[in-house]
């Protein structure tokens, strides 16, 4: 499921969902569970619901009324975060939790990503 | 209803400002390939898979310069050990509930209730915004499809950012 349509019909996967909603919400609005489930419960409907390779659905969900978000994704300013090469922490203390965590505990929580480039 | 954002114009506007060549674009025109579901969602074991630059505190976090590693996010992880992090969208909301990009307590809930059969015990996670189409599919992807194999899900959610 995705919020860039176009990108999603470039790809063309087997099922494709599409929610029209700001980047950063592919799977609903902050703190409205109710709302979260609704849209993951018709997104899921599709793995069934489909019959054909490549189908593709928009999902009944507007994220205002204006849509005034839409000009700014659109045409607004570039807020690209430079492209560092270092792992970009949450949090400081996220930083120090990594950089000392013991690799004897790490097994689930913590496994070790296998390709870093 | 107005139209979508059209992401592939914008980006490539992006690029002109910035003076760089446009961006290759993945176009896939042949049909994808198919796998029917074999059994009832209710009964199915999903996995999850997302670009939106998640991990959990205490592991390494992602970095922006076409980064194809992927974390392991156990799925009865505390959601407040969830992070977010990522170059290319405002992760604002995410930080405030990762179930915006991440819908881990969604997917919990929905195995409660028997929607799904049940969420795979591992999910898994990257930052997307990786320009090398060919790293993403020579390198990350066919290690997410073997882990996806490994755990012998039913059927797989994607959520890109």
């Amino acid at each position: 499921m995705g919020s860039a349509l176009d990108i999603m019909q470039a790809v063309h996967p087997p099922r494709a969902v599409f929610l029209d909603y700001p980047l950063g919400h592919t799977t609903g609005k902050p703190h409205e569970p109710s709302l979260q489930r609704d849209i993951l419960v018709q997104a899921l409907t599709h793995f069934a619901a489909f019959t054909e390779p490549g189908s593709m659905a928009a999902l009944p969900f507007r994220w205002s009324d204006d849509e005034t978000w839409k000009d700014t994704a659109q045409r607004g300013p570039d807020d690209r975060l430079p492209r560092y090469d270092t792992p970009q922490y949450q949090t400081e203390d996220d930083r120090r939790r990594a950089e000392t965590t013991d690799a004897s505990c790490a097994v689930g929580v913590n496994e070790a990503p296998t390709s870093t480039g | 209803m107005s139209e979508p954002v059209g992401y592939i114009e914008r980006i490539r506007d992006k690029y002109e400002t910035l003076g760089f060549s446009s961006y290759q674009w993945v176009v896939n025109e042949e049909a994808p390939a198919w796998q029917p579901l074999k059994k009832p969602l209710s009964e199915s074991r999903l996995g999850l898979i997302a670009s939106g630059g998640i991990y959990v505190t205490g592991q390494v976090a992602f970095h922006y310069k076409d980064d194809t590693s992927f974390r392991v996010i156990p799925t009865d992880i505390k959601t407040s050990d969830l992070r977010v992090t990522h170059f290319a969208y405002d992760f604002t909301d995410a930080r405030q509930d990762p179930n915006v990009v991440f819908p881990l307590d969604t997917l919990r809930g929905l195995q409660r209730d028997e929607v799904i059969g049940e969420l795979s015990e591992r999910a898994y996670t990257f930052m997307g915004g990786i320009y090398s189409a060919r790293r993403m599919r020579e390198e990350l992807a066919p290690q997410l499809t073997e882990r996806l194999l490994a755990d012998q899900v039913d059927a797989a959610l994607l959520v890109p950012v």
